[in-house]
């Protein structure tokens, strides 16, 4: 099945089908304050998140990536999954896990695959794009990437996702856009897609050299240096111009 | 029960064993080479375990920089690698050891978050048996083990059956072993988990909801050696399955 999309799709929920409208439209719906509806993840393939793909994330570690346990620079791309109990959409709450009182909010660009992807050449990677979407990566604060516990990034709700799939057609730079970061209103990161050590086609091709992305499925393309914390009552928004912006608030686990 | 799905002229069909092989939904009964194997159910998440048997953790202990035994070492894979029985894993020409896992798999059939061990089979719909391959030529230090090495198409076979809980009194009394080409490769017994069923699933359930479809991967004894192009390998549980699977070339592939 192919995947294809001209406008944007969304599910606010209450909604019986994901459905696609202009981008305009979601975006008035998902930034209304007051009784407008938490929207539903746009999409429900697996989630690849890739790891170290931004220069400064990849600098930051330059000093340890010799000595032990890595003993040696990354060579094929480091992806991890987020599972399906990760995934929730638009202004769905995210617990804080009692054992936890920071997350990291790794805000990321989603390519959201729209056409069976087997290894395919660089050239032809975006081919198989069906638009984008914004993720935050949320992870348990942890140093070690040797062999994280899935304690750290498989946390129900760790994978908010959206409002929308926007459509390849409508974002013509993958690789250079830029994503900003507030906690509470306030901007505490900004990062781009420019400068990737893969940059979206480079990373579709080397991952579908050995795994096959399904319609659907979403691949991040990583986390910038510095991922900022948030706690419990704080609300964090991520945006990314011409995908979204995707807004959740973060509750303390056991809280209604 | 033992429940399987099958590719069978022009459809996919739920099928239950059968003395002559197996029998689909609709009333057919048909030879085990007369269908396509699919993995048995459909799959949700797909967990699997590092190093959850004493003997397979002396067998790598000289490659380990990390031996921490505090927590199971888990991970895991997506649905898009699996295959079913009977099928075709391919071998990349430039590697050097590509080995077979045979793993008891424990299927989810009831939600589960936070659930004591002692309740912990209550959420086990079956089991199944799986191979789950590793190329170590692409292992790399960074999210050990990384999908490059563990989430390869093709290479993780599951199946052939499903089979009932109740159906398997004792979960950890399950002898399994591989044969590659007929030759006895891997011996284990499932008594000798580190972290047995129900501690996996007390494990997993305290930080994550499992679902219906969930499979965890228990781990692999020693016995785990190369395989190449042409090689038959069958991986074995008493009481579960017996799993087919071939190893086939680049060619196929176009590559």
């Amino acid at each position: 099945m192919t995947f294809l999309l001209e406008q944007a799709l969304a599910q606010p929920q209450g909604a019986p089908l994901a459905t696609e409208a202009p981008v305009e439209h979601w975006q008035a719906l998902a930034a209304a304050d007051e009784h407008a509806p938490a929207f539903l993840p746009p999409t429900r393939g697996t989630v690849y998140g890739t790891l170290l793909n931004h220069r400064d994330a990849l600098a930051a570690m330059a000093d340890q990536m010799n000595a032990a346990p890595y003993k040696a620079p990354p060579r094929a791309p480091i992806l991890y999954i987020k599972p399906r109990n990760t995934v929730v959409g638009h202004r769905m709450p995210v617990r804080v896990p009692a054992d936890a009182s920071e997350l990291e909010m790794g805000a990321t660009l989603g390519v959201v695959i729209g056409r069976t992807a087997s290894h395919v050449a660089a050239s032809e990677a975006l081919d198989c794009v069906a638009g984008y979407t914004v993720v935050n990566d949320i992870s348990v604060p942890h140093a070690s990437v040797y062999r994280p516990s899935m304690r750290f990034k498989c946390r129900d709700g760790f994978c908010p996702m959206g409002p929308a799939v926007v459509a390849r057609a409508l974002v013509p730079t993958p690789d250079a856009l830029d994503i900003v970061v507030a906690i509470d209103g306030h901007t505490v990161q900004r990062s781009s897609t420019a400068g990737l050590v893969r940059p979206v086609a480079q990373l579709i091709a080397d991952v579908t050299e050995f795994m096959t992305l399904f319609p659907g499925d979403v691949l991040t393309v990583g986390v910038a240096a510095h991922a900022p914390r948030a706690r419990a009552g704080q609300t964090v928004t991520i945006t990314i111009d011409g995908v979204g912006r995707l807004q959740n608030t973060l509750i303390a686990e056991g809280a209604a | 029960m033992k429940h399987a799905k099958v590719a069978y002229a022009g459809a996919i069909h739920d099928a239950t064993e059968h003395p002559a092989g197996l029998r689909l939904a609709d009333g057919r009964v048909l030879a085990e080479d007369a269908v396509v194997w699919l993995p048995p159910f459909a799959v949700g998440t797909v967990i699997a375990l590092g190093l959850n048997y004493a003997d397979h953790v002396k067998e790598l202990s000289k490659e380990l920089t990390v031996t921490s035994k505090d927590e199971p070492l888990a991970f895991l894979k997506s649905a898009g690698a699996l295959i079913g029985h009977r099928g075709q894993t391919r071998r990349p020409a430039d590697v050097k050891f590509m080995h077979y896992e045979c793993e008891l798999a424990v299927v989810i059939g009831r939600s589960a978050k936070n659930v004591k061990r002692a309740q912990a089979l209550q959420h086990v719909a079956g089991y199944c048996v799986a191979n789950d391959y590793a190329i170590r030529d692409y292992l790399e230090n960074y999210y050990r083990p990384n999908l490059r090495v563990k989430n390869r198409d093709t290479c993780t076979v599951l199946g052939p059956w499903l089979v009932d809980a109740a159906d398997v009194p004792d979960p950890q009394q399950l002898a399994l072993r591989t044969l590659v080409n007929g030759q006895l490769t891997q011996q284990g017994h499932t008594s000798n988990m580190i972290a047995d069923i129900p501690e996996l699933i007390e494990y997993l359930s305290s930080f994550m909801t499992l679902g219906a479809g969930d499979v965890i991967l228990t781990g692999t004894p020693d016995g785990v050696v190369n395989v190449n192009v042409g090689d038959e390998v069958v991986t074995e549980i008493d009481g579960i399955g017996r799993l087919v699977n071939t190893i086939v070339g680049d060619k196929l592939f176009d590559r």
